[in-house]
């Protein structure tokens, strides 16, 4: 058969000028469509972007972390913006991507927050639902094509369990005790994976001690990322916001690397 | 529109206070029925997290004009990026219950509202009758005994008082002015906002409520002995 041996050839000229296959017939002199007029056109690109978020469970609580750039492609352009949000007491947010989707997000959420205090039926949003929330949001942006360019990382704790969940903008969602996105998921997770292993009930202290540790690596090897950053921790005491806080680079052990030797 | 004005004169008294710190709220909600939960239909609102509002007449009608207030205090917030201040939701929240006196095919709202808020340290109170018109006060009352509320908040220096002080003379208000013949039982609603709420409008924790109850009784008996007993 021809159909099947590959000879086959869509001929559009079956019925001269007739409708391409999937397309309704326009009648002559009736059509203000032009054929490309459904064609819709969306950001394939994010403008200013932010790098690596991270994130790690400790014994009583979460902690949050995002350095405070925002890159203009490789340009760094701002060196000022927060890329975490508390939300209430018990749950925050931090994101890597699009700062304006990010923005957007934020604004959204602020505004839920407010219509849910005000029902005044002592709910409020979990970890958990704003996590559940959020997946489907960004799941569902994808799904239209349009997705925000976002990696979010929600934390908090809920019953004085910890929580900490993964969303990207794809719609890509996980729970786990460590999280990072970007560069972060080679150069940091490892890390925290291991100290975590090593030390299964870390402290607070500990779990900071580990997260300005991924810190200083991400800055070594992350040509996006700034000496400059946030904590958020949330334990049973609520949530706190530190920071911009920076570590000590020392540039000398970049002659021990192989990049540094002089051929 | 004399209607809408009945409506609200017969529902349990709403009064507001303005003090030097934050405003108060206090509501005389009348319990029709032992067979309502305690709690319910609730008269006290939040419109933002630094807006509060008290509402007397037609509840059904109250709910809906919180809502188009919590409408309005969103789309300020979305458009401007910061919390509405309280003499512009006001203004459109009046706009909105003028509108509904215009037309034959409407009727007025059966509802006053009290509004409160504090913003960057400034205690605002407001209140919109089912007319649409809007005053600022420093203390103003609603509903069945709104002469007798009005009388009492004149005789106190609201203005120099901590809201601390106030919360305690809303409660002895509402207890004076209920009418102990006509309306058996009430509950007693608290809100404030000011100060030591870090400027968000919340009900008045039960111990603080508890204690302003107790004055309140204190303070009826001095007089003559009369008693009486509130719920919640």
């Amino acid at each position: 058969m021809a159909f099947l041996s590959g000879e086959y050839q869509w001929n559009t000229e079956l019925w001269a000028h007739g409708p391409s296959p999937g397309k309704f017939y326009n009648f002559p002199g009736t059509s203000q469509e032009s054929d490309q007029s459904d064609i819709v056109k969306r950001t394939l690109h994010p403008t200013v972007t932010g790098t690596s978020v991270m994130g790690i469970i400790f014994k009583d609580g979460i902690m949050l972390a995002a350095d405070t750039l925002g890159s203009y492609g490789t340009l760094a352009r701002y060196r000022d913006l927060s890329r975490v949000s508390v939300v209430n007491d018990a749950t925050v947010i931090a994101a890597g991507g699009d700062y304006a989707d990010f923005q957007y997000l934020k604004s959204v959420i602020e505004q839920r927050v407010i219509d849910e205090n005000c029902y005044d039926d002592g709910f409020n949003y979990t970890p958990q639902s704003l996590f559940s929330w959020l997946t489907r949001v960004m799941y569902n942006r994808r799904s239209k094509y349009d997705p925000l360019w976002n990696t979010f990382a929600v934390g908090g704790i809920n019953n004085g369990k910890p929580f900490l969940g993964y969303v990207d903008k794809i719609g890509t969602a996980y729970t786990s005790n460590t999280l990072a996105s970007g560069f972060g998921a080679y150069l940091a997770r490892p890390m925290m994976r291991d100290a975590l292993e090593k030390n299964p009930d870390m402290s607070e202290e500990e779990a900071k001690a580990v997260i300005m540790r991924c810190m200083k690596v991400l800055h070594y090897r992350d040509a996006r990322s700034l000496n400059r950053f946030e904590i958020v921790t949330v334990t049973k005491d609520g949530a706190r916001v530190e920071g911009p806080l920076s570590i000590k680079p020392d540039w000398s052990i970049v002659r021990q690397s192989r990049c540094g030797k002089s051929s | 529109m004399e209607y809408a004005q009945k409506a609200v004169e017969n529902s349990g008294t709403a009064i507001g206070i303005r003090g030097k710190d934050g405003v108060v709220f206090g509501v005389e909600k009348l319990v029709r029925s032992k067979l309502y939960e305690v709690g319910a239909n609730k008269r006290i609102f939040n419109i933002d997290t630094h807006i509060g509002s008290a509402v007397a007449g037609l509840l059904a009608d109250a709910r809906h004009v919180v809502d188009t207030a919590r409408e309005e205090a969103a789309n300020y917030r979305y458009n401007y990026g910061e919390s509405i201040p309280l003499k512009y939701l006001t203004n459109r929240v009046s706009m909105y219950v003028h509108a509904y006196t215009l037309y034959s095919s409407m009727r007025p709202f059966g509802v006053s509202m009290i509004l409160g808020s504090y913003d960057e340290g400034l205690p605002q109170l407001y209140m919109i009758d089912p007319s649409g018109v809007s005053w600022g006060y420093f203390g103003c009352a609603i509903g069945k005994a709104q002469q007798t509320a009005k009388t009492e908040i004149e005789k106190l220096k609201t203005k120099e008082m901590p809201i601390s002080e106030v919360v305690k003379e809303v409660a002895k208000i509402i207890h004076i002015v209920h009418d102990e013949v006509k309306d058996k039982a009430f509950e007693l609603e608290l809100s404030w906002v000011g100060e030591q709420t870090q400027g968000r409008h919340v009900l008045v924790p039960d111990d603080i409520k508890e204690e302003a109850i107790r004055y309140a009784n204190e303070a009826l008996k001095e007089p003559d002995d009369e008693e009486d007993q509130a719920i919640g």
